[in-house]
């Protein structure tokens, strides 16, 4: 449970997780199997429309949630249950004691709920002198442990069987085996009397269904449908956002919700309790069923026109399974109670800001979420948006404050780039920055940083530029500030296969830094400053805006229509854009033109490449075209673990991130790495220096440049 | 889709989680299936790690209940179907119990039930269980026989949303969808079957009902 109130209390919680060697080994085990298992599961599905349709349905009902929780409120009592709203956590729990009390019951049975959770209902309970057992296996051991889920779906995975062993010997008061197929029937035994005890159930729902007042619950173990039977009382807690309209939205969402989860066709169980059901163990022989749902901020979400969507989620926690920061420090260090990236979003909005202020900085905005959810969510852009809400709220840090004001003005931002490179004179040694500065060398060792250029690209244009008669295409060329202060070898390369290539290429000098760094710290105002200024720079009669930079190709692609609204202006300027790769793909260039030598090179696919710009074959062709052999990495695709800003806020996390990519690099034995985003060389080729790696990092301007023939 | 297409995509998807599925052309032969298999099962599977395990002292008092020998529970079947279960189970010395499942909380060997439809798309059984013995009959069965006529397999539970409509608007309802046995990955993500209900699912397609 994230409770860290500064960056350097928070990065001590990272730390102990990073040098947890079990919770690694199980994280990258299942970072490994997840993406194989939802694969096959959906193997016979068209995912986006599936994803599609979820967002839809979603939408749909959180529209008129008020509508169905008055149906859904009217079919239920008419079938006596009772039915309850509770504005927020301290409400819900009241209410859940009220009942328990009124009914005379003092031992309760839950099945798994988030919602629960959420409100810390156990605690409640417990306080008022309830006996409350969890019968989720997972949320068993963690409640013996006195610990938060550290995933929504699989509470205990940080665990291993050694641990739960123990525990179960305690709880025995016997010696219990290692073996995991006991260990699992050990728990079938003990809480089977705790059902038979228990005169209260208390259940999550995964959909309430409006026309017929029916509860949906998902589950594997079947624990729902017992705590559901046996004891005379049943209280379900569940959020509002979990109203559907009719059985088939419902019916859709569970075509998605478990193949996405865990890769299952559907779960075990789902069980449909419509009514108050017989129950032998009722005076009456008839359930006491109650119905409570959770407001807790959420009918006010559902109305704000950006953050509607996080209510979309259907708790899968696919967000986390392929978050690169998840895998390297689990749950408890990547969540209060919700985990991975919706998690990031829900503690700023469930458990205010000072739970979510250090937390929601913990995102390297690499898109694997946004690129898995179920409902479609943009959680990398939702995160940026907290911390731009947290900045409003609470005055930006001023290390934020500073650079965007540096930045809404370029010439003294260039001019603080270009002054850089005398401040790092003394430390600075062949192109790298060789001993650290002390206050950055304890966490940034881990990787070689590049000096600032001696000339930064912009002075040199001039000079470069390609004299091309007749030309097939005529581009601007986007440099970002990396490439312009710290690699202009890069843009010099392209200018060399661009021009070879007959293309003619301008540089517009008023271009500045996109914004994305801006948008990251959340210092909107500044970012929607940059891209104006940006979009002025680059407003010529081009055919095309190219970037060798895959995040400022997606920030302009993609950010500005966020930042600046969907204009027809700033959506013909963003259909302009295109990566490097892409534009000289385009130019459907002949292999000869290159030297076949058939060198063995591999990819890295920048975050904001593959998935920022839905960009994976052009660069694996070309590499091909240009006489490489490409040689796959398994990981090509994840993130390298810099993330702009976010490596100087968790350095901890980035380098470990980091040796995961180059130890997979290493296993293709390409004598290069090539890519397209210079964060992501200075990371990769920092690392692959400091590591000892014998592979060259390389962009692909320059790869391509080297083989190029005729120069 | 053809309905024999229909019933080998539900039987792939159904084995797929590991389920016994076996076809049979009458009921009598899903009885014969069920008593054959209650003879041949352990007494009480649930033991394995259980008497003879460590437990604590309430979890072991449990292991006093079952004093009955082996039963198979049976509710809400038609009444030529349970005189012929209890005909057979009955030469083999096996009880057979319909009600007071509740008597029962340490497990039953086999709960036995006839299902309302399939859904091939997944494999699913669909179980109207508003009878709470039905539920725990399927949830204390150490092992689930459910008994499915092949002409009541559907290719989507989209394709019968309006009868599941119905159902669900029964007053009460509570209806089920069964996929394979019990399981638990909450340990190292290593696969469990039997954490909280049947250890094993055994479902039975049936020419004619």
């Amino acid at each position: 449970m994230h409770t860290a109130k500064t960056l350097r209390d928070y990065n001590k919680d990272i730390r102990a997780a990073l040098d947890n060697a079990f919770l690694r080994e199980a994280m990258d085990k299942f970072a490994t199997a997840y993406p194989t298992g939802r694969a096959n599961a959906f193997r016979e599905y068209d995912v986006a429309a599936l994803i599609a349709k979820v967002a839809e349905v979603k939408d749909q009902g959180l529209k008129r949630l008020d509508g169905l929780f008055a149906q859904f409120k009217a079919e239920a009592e008419k079938r006596g249950v009772h039915v309850h709203l509770a504005k927020d956590a301290a409400e819900a729990n009241a209410l859940v004691t009220r009942i328990g009390k009124e009914a005379g019951c003092r031992t309760v049975v839950k099945s798994k709920s988030m919602t629960a959770e959420e409100t810390l209902l156990n605690h409640a309970l417990e306080a008022e002198g309830f006996e409350v057992t969890e019968t989720d296996l997972g949320e068993w051991i963690i409640q013996l442990r006195h610990e938060g889920p550290s995933h929504m779906v699989m509470p205990a995975i940080h665990l291993s069987r050694y641990q739960v062993a123990d525990l179960f010997s305690q709880v025995t008061r016997q010696t219990q085996p290692t073996d995991i197929q006991r260990l699992v029937k050990v728990a079938r035994r003990e809480l089977r009397p705790k059902y038979a005890a228990a005169d209260m159930g208390i259940s999550g729902a995964n959909f309430a269904i409006a026309e017929t007042g029916t509860i949906g619950i998902v589950t594997n173990e079947g624990n729902a449908r017992l705590v559901s039977t046996l004891p005379r009382v049943h209280v379900v807690l569940t959020g509002i956002d979990k109203l559907c309209a009719t059985l088939e939205d419902a019916l859709h969402i569970l075509r998605v919700l478990p193949k996405n989860a865990t890769g299952q066709a559907i779960t075990s169980y789902v069980t449909w309790i419509t009514g108050a059901n017989p129950c032998a163990a009722a005076p009456n022989g008839t359930k006491e069923m109650h119905v409570i749902f959770l407001d807790n901020g959420r009918s006010a979400l559902a109305k704000d026109p950006l953050f509607k969507q996080v209510l979309r989620c259907v708790r899968c926690g696919a967000c986390a399974n392929v978050c690169p920061v998840y895998r390297m420090v689990g749950g408890h260090a990547m969540g209060h109670i919700y985990i991975g990236a919706i998690g990031l979003i829900l503690t700023y909005f469930f458990h205010g800001k000072d739970k979510a202020k250090t937390l929601a900085q913990n995102c390297i905005n690499c898109q694997a979420c946004k690129n898995i959810c179920a409902a479609g969510i943009d959680l990398p852009l939702l995160i940026q948006e907290i911390r731009a809400r947290i900045n409003e709220e609470d005055g930006r840090p001023m290390s934020s404050a500073l650079l965007s004001m540096a930045m809404k003005n370029r010439k003294f931002f260039h001019g603080l780039l270009r002054a850089a490179k005398f401040a790092q004179k003394p430390v600075a040694e062949g192109g790298y920055i060789r001993h650290l500065p002390e206050i950055f060398a304890k966490d940034h060792g881990f990787r070689a940083l590049p000096a600032i250029a001696e000339v930064p690209f912009r002075d040199r244009f001039a000079r470069l530029r390609p004299q091309v008669e007749r030309p097939v295409k005529r581009i601007a060329l986007f440099s970002g500030c990396v490439q312009d202060f710290v690699y202009p070898e890069q843009l010099e390369a392209a200018l060399q296969v661009l021009g070879r290539l007959g293309v003619a290429v301008d540089f517009p000098m008023e271009q500045s830094c996109c914004g994305l760094p801006l948008s990251t710290m959340g210092e909107k105002a500044a970012a929607q400053d940059v891209a104006r200024q940006n979009m002025a720079a680059l407003a010529g009669d081009y055919d095309a805006i190219v970037t060798l930079c895959a995040s400022c190709a997606s920030h302009l692609a993609h950010g500005y229509g966020h930042l600046l609204g969907d204009s027809p202006e700033v959506q013909a300027f963003a259909a302009k854009v295109m990566p490097f790769s892409v534009f000289v793909s385009s130019l459907n260039v002949a292999p000869e033109r290159f030297q076949q030598t058939m060198e063995r090179a591999t990819l890295h696919a920048p975050c904001h490449l593959c998935r920022g710009m839905g960009v994976t074959e052009e660069p694996r062709q070309l590499l091909k075209t240009a006489g490489y052999e490409y040689a796959p990495a398994e990981l090509e695709q994840v993130c390298c673990g810099f993330g702009g800003t976010y490596s100087a806020k968790f350095p901890g996390v980035s380098e470990n991130i980091l040796k995961l990519k180059l130890a997979d690099v290493a296993r293709t034995h390409a004598e290069t790495l090539v890519t397209e985003c210079p964060g992501c060389v200075m990371q990769l080729r920092g690392g692959a220096i400091q590591h000892g790696h014998g592979f060259e990092v390389r962009h692909m301007a320059e790869v391509l440049a080297a083989h190029l023939k005729d120069k | 889709m053809e309905q024999s297409a229909i019933v080998a995509r539900f039987r792939a998807k159904a084995e797929a989680v590991s389920a016994v599925v076996s076809e049979v052309e009458t009921m009598a032969e899903a009885v014969a299936y069920t008593v054959d298999l209650c003879v041949h099962k352990e007494a009480c599977q649930i033991l394995v790690s259980g008497c003879d395990e460590s437990l604590s002292p309430v979890g072991r008092d449990l292991c006093g209940l079952k004093e009955w020998g082996k039963i198979i529970a049976a509710p809400g079947i038609d009444a030529a179907t349970r005189e012929l279960l209890v005909a057979r189970a009955k030469e083999n010395g096996i009880s057979v119990i319909e009600n007071g499942l509740r008597e029962h909380l340490g497990g039953v060997d086999i709960g036995f039930t006839v299902c309302q439809y399939g859904i091939a798309e997944t494999g699913t059984l669909v179980l109207d269980s508003v009878s709470e013995e039905v539920r725990l009959a399927t949830m204390l069965g150490e092992i689930h026989v459910a008994v499915l006529p092949k002409n009541r397999i559907a290719p989507t539970a989209e394709s019968i949303a309006d009868e599941l409509r119905r159902m669900l608007g029964r007053n009460p309802n509570y209806l089920a969808f069964i996929t394979g046995a019990s399981r638990t990955a909450d340990i190292e993500r290593v696969l469990a079957l039997g954490v909280h209900g049947p250890l094993e699912l055994h479902i039975l397609l049936v020419e004619e009902a």
